[in-house]
């Protein structure tokens, strides 16, 4: 545990309203590109908390699966858009 | 007694979370995909640029008082940084156009550029000018 501990807690919980907020869309969304959008936003927000996570608990192997995370979540949108649009692989 | 640091760390943290959560607020409002793309990926890129930072920041305090671990907390967290800066923008990118192409037309939108196909005119003429000479 590192002096700033306390702060990036309540950073998390904050993370964690945004994170909500983009849930909701995805249960609203009107369309399958809208559920797209809001998997992306949830996505980002979730390597940042890694991040912040990492730093709290002063562990470096968090932010390493941060790293990973991040090209996994963006092959797999890729290959989502890729179906939407039809057509052949 | 709060350094000069641990107060710069408050301002990027601050302005990180109010964009990312006006991120979640921009897709719940607006109207359309093409909008709520515009929301959920430039600001949450945006807000993620500054926390990343602090914790950038927070490293490179702990490797100046003296302690070995903050180098590996900063040059990880930046790899961190520039993955979500290299991947975002193309996956908006790929999603826009897969949102287009499945049909998905702008809120109140009169005319759509994209819908009309490249013409090969110059190739025609560059046919024509072979006919000539």
């Amino acid at each position: 545990m590192i002096e700033l501990a306390n702060e990036y807690f309540i950073v998390l919980i904050l993370l964690s309203l945004a994170v909500i907020l983009a849930v909701v869309r995805i249960i609203l969304g009107p369309t399958a590109p809208d559920r797209v959008v809001g998997l992306d936003t949830v996505n980002t927000i979730v390597i940042v908390a890694m991040v912040i996570f990492g730093a709290a608990f002063d562990a470096v192997i968090y932010i390493d699966v941060a790293i990973v995370y991040a090209l996994l979540s963006f092959i797999s949108t890729l290959f989502i858009a890729k179906y939407l649009q039809g057509g052949d692989f | 007694m709060i350094g000069i640091v641990t107060i710069i760390i408050y301002i990027l943290l601050a302005i990180g979370i109010f964009f990312n959560i006006l991120a979640g607020i921009g897709l719940l409002r607006f109207p359309d995909v093409y909008t709520r793309l515009h929301a959920g990926t430039k600001c949450t890129t945006f807000g993620s640029i500054f926390i990343i930072g602090s914790v950038i920041i927070l490293g490179l305090k702990t490797w100046y008082l003296g302690d070995m671990d903050g180098s590996t907390l900063a040059i990880h967290s930046a790899g961190a940084l520039i993955a979500i800066l290299l991947t975002n923008p193309t996956g908006a990118h790929a999603i826009a156009r897969a949102a287009h192409k499945s049909g998905v037309k702008p809120h109140g939108a009169i005319i759509d550029e994209l819908e009309k196909k490249p013409t090969r005119k110059p190739a025609k003429k560059k046919t024509a000018k072979e006919d000539v000479a």
